[in-house]
């Protein structure tokens, strides 16, 4: 008996260690592709003896078979090792810190702009001599340190909120529609009474709401706590006519509720249900036509066309928020995608990578990755022959700009820390779902603001910096 | 003869179980305990602080207080339910009734089961019932996201403990019952008189692994609620995790925090053995 029992403990101890390995390794879905990542030690040697390898930790999943499949390409005609691997989605922070800390460390990555280069600053190479800085079309493109190019912008953005031109039309076609087409929505009143006579007239439209759902999971929320907060932020800014700031006034929120209430009371679901609304879920309910307008950009093109919808039925409307002169904005444009060099990889190692690099920007291959299957808008000057998007998102951005508008640009890169983005998100949905008030949305946008900036510039949290 | 072979064998047999206990225990919680005490980005990269560290982890982080309470709550009611329940499907499946076997089975199928898939599923089940009873979703409260985990805990832990406890009162010498019925001894009686004592060890077994379980509960709690909402819900272990990896500069802060969690579940666990272990009566 007493050895059953033991036998018995011992099997389901075996059993349970099991299970825990298996949930570990559930956590970080990572592909790798490369001709030799098994990394033997004698492979090791001689491609370092002929001129080093480059290891790309790639932050965009959606694009990660393209970069592989480059990174194949580039191996074949010459030689050199290129191994990518994707972080999965949300974690990139996390698996830069892990890879950072392996003697075989990614040698390209990427940062998000001037907060998160505090960070990696000591981990940057400085790119000033290189072809990719001198092939920027402005130096705005590159993340300067003082005199050192630290980064590089590889992809410019924008976003605004998508909309379905059908359904818009169908709208327009009621009786006692606000207005009659799209060019009349040019300030915030004016799209708050259409969105909220959509939202009337849903039944009748064949549709379940005005928005896509305004969900609040990690898969979504950062459209509202960082897209969408960039508004009321660019506006303090170009008011007070700065770049930056230790703290922010707040002067927009009551426009940031103003378009917060309008996505949760005019949407596809009730606003008690955001907190568990994926991504996914708003993508698909754009798709599928069940909501005339959702929030997002030039990225969301592919999931926005899934489910049928044609280039010719996109449209995308600037975010209006009722500040003043917004008749004459524009989309969000801008980038948070920086590529950075290693400085702490081996001098052959980062020459190859700036290598790889220059021929990324400059090869057919490389320029018809970007462009034709990532759909990238890029800065570089070497994608002005031929390599254009036919993303119907980006060509409505064009549109925008040739109608002389004026861009909003991506002031988001100037957040303090991702925690002030997460404790604006949770009084955001606290106060959708109707567990928080406004107020909480203030303090987490003003206190907040200057509490992460006092932490991540090495003073010391204030007394409320958690809460 | 034996005992020279025995010598000369030892270290080549123990060598491979030592070697992964230095590289996957020993190294790393060394190198834990030394981080705790420094600012770092990357791990082979770290400055010495000294007790900053520590002093911020009490000093600002009402979230890190916050998890602590939740944690300890958490703990207590699924302990409790966990061995409860567990102990009483453990009697009822030794009464031998038909499909004793088949019950045992499916009771702990459960465990076999990694806690992300289990935390998604349950995901799904749990915010379709809250969807249509309350009108909301798990993530709308913490209270909601409480008793998901311990909804969630219990299942997977129930089997798991059952068996143990089935093995405890099998153990149970049939001659004790005998003696205890002829003297007239109740149900009540020979439950809390005969067997409970005798399956002392098992209980002491099943309380610390539930206890240690609940502390250091992770998975579950990433795929239940992350968190959700404001952070409400997190369990200790998943905010150590936050803080480490989700903010800049904050890695030092969350190597402290898991040196906290450390010596919080040590000592819990020690004390807990010390106390039912008194408990324990021999045959």
């Amino acid at each position: 008996m007493r050895n059953l029992k033991k036998g018995i403990a011992l099997a389901m101890a075996a059993s349970l260690s099991v299970c825990a390995f298996a949930g570990c390794g559930e956590q970080g879905t990572t592909t790798t592709a490369s001709t030799n990542d098994t990394n033997s030690t004698s492979t090791q040697s001689t491609a370092a003896a002929e001129g080093g390898k480059v290891y790309y930790l790639n932050f965009k999943p959606e694009n990660s078979a393209i970069w592989e499949e480059l990174a194949k390409t580039y191996t074949t005609q010459t030689g050199v090792e290129v191994k990518v691997q994707t972080a999965a989605s949300g974690t990139y922070e996390e698996t830069l810190k892990a890879e950072m800390a392996k003697s075989e460390a990614p040698t390209l990555f990427q940062v998000n702009g001037p907060v998160e280069l505090k960070t990696w600053n000591d981990y940057c190479y400085d790119l000033k001599d290189t072809s990719l800085f001198s092939n920027l079309k402005s130096n705005d493109f590159a993340l300067m340190d003082g005199e050192a190019a630290k980064g590089i912008a590889y992809v410019i953005e924008t976003y605004g909120i998508i909309y379905n031109k059908t359904l818009l039309n169908k709208y327009f076609e009621t009786d006692g529609a606000v207005v009659t087409s799209v060019d009349e929505i040019n300030n915030f009143d004016t799209f708050k009474s259409v969105v909220e006579d959509i939202q009337a007239k849903k039944d009748d439209l064949g549709i379940s709401g005005a928005f896509t759902s305004a969900g609040m999971d990690s898969s979504s929320d950062w459209r509202f706590k960082t897209h969408l907060a960039n508004l009321p932020i660019y506006y303090e800014y170009k008011a007070d006519g700065i770049g930056s700031t230790s703290a922010i006034k707040g002067t927009y929120l009551d426009n940031y509720k103003a378009i917060w209430d309008l996505y949760i009371n005019n949407s596809t679901c009730d606003p008690k249900m955001i907190s568990s609304k994926t991504g996914d879920d708003a993508a698909s309910e754009f798709a599928l036509g069940e909501a005339i307008f959702y929030q997002n950009g030039t990225w969301a093109y592919a999931d926005a066309t899934a489910e049928g919808i044609t280039d010719e039925e996109l449209g995308m409307l600037p975010i209006y928020i009722g500040a003043e002169g917004e008749e004459n904005q524009g989309l969000c444009t801008g980038t948070e995608n920086y590529w950075c060099v290693n400085s702490k990889a081996s001098e052959a190692d980062i020459q190859a990578t700036i290598a790889f690099l220059d021929w990324v920007i400059t090869s057919d291959e490389g320029r018809d990755a970007l462009a034709n299957q990532m759909g990238f808008v890029t800065p570089f000057k070497t994608f002005d022959d031929g390599y254009t998007s036919d993303n119907a998102l980006i060509k409505a951005a064009d549109e925008y700009i040739a109608a002389g508008k004026t861009s909003v640009s991506w002031n988001f890169p100037t957040i303090p820390s991702e925690k002030w983005k997460d404790g604006v998100g949770s009084a955001l949905l606290e106060y959708a779902q109707g567990t928080g008030d406004w107020d909480a949305v203030v303090t987490a946008f003003v206190q907040g603001w200057a509490d992460e900036y006092a932490a991540a510039n090495g003073d010391a949290p204030a007394e409320t910096a958690d809460q | 003869m034996n005992k020279k072979v025995l010598r000369i064998y030892f270290p080549l047999f123990a060598l491979p179980t030592l070697i992964a206990f230095i590289i996957g225990f020993l190294v790393p919680f060394g190198m834990g305990i030394y981080l705790s005490f420094c600012k770092f980005t990357t791990v082979n990269d770290a400055q010495w602080v000294g007790f900053k560290n520590f002093q911020e982890v009490f000093k600002y982080d009402s979230e890190f207080i916050h998890a602590l309470w939740y944690t300890a709550l958490f703990a207590v009611v699924s302990v409790i339910t966990i061995n409860v329940f567990g102990f009483s499907i453990a009697m009822l499946l030794t009464k031998g009734i038909r499909g004793t076997n088949i019950f045992r089975t499916v009771f702990f199928m459960p465990n076999l089961i990694g806690g992300i898939v289990l935390g998604y599923i349950w995901q799904l089940i749990l915010n379709g019932i809250i969807s249509k009873v309350f009108d909301a979703t798990l993530t709308y409260s913490a209270t909601y996201g409480f008793w998901g985990m311990v909804i969630l805990m219990n299942w997977q832990q129930i089997g798991y403990v059952m068996i143990i406890y089935i093995a405890g009162i099998q153990n149970v010498p049939s001659e004790l019952l005998e003696a205890a019925r002829i003297d007239g001894a109740t149900d009540v009686q020979v439950l809390g008189k005969v067997i409970l004592p005798m399956v002392m060890p098992s209980i002491t077994i099943c309380t610390f692994i539930t206890l240690t379980n609940s502390f250091k509960l992770f998975d579950q709690n990433l795929a239940l609620t992350n968190g959700a909402p404001s952070n409400k819900s997190q369990l200790l272990a998943l905010n150590i995790y936050d803080t480490f990896y989700g903010r800049a500069g904050y890695e030092g802060i969350g190597q402290a925090k898991a040196v906290v969690f450390f010596i919080i579940v040590g000592a819990l666990a020690v004390a807990q053995l010390f106390l039912t272990h008194r408990k324990e009566v021999q045959q």
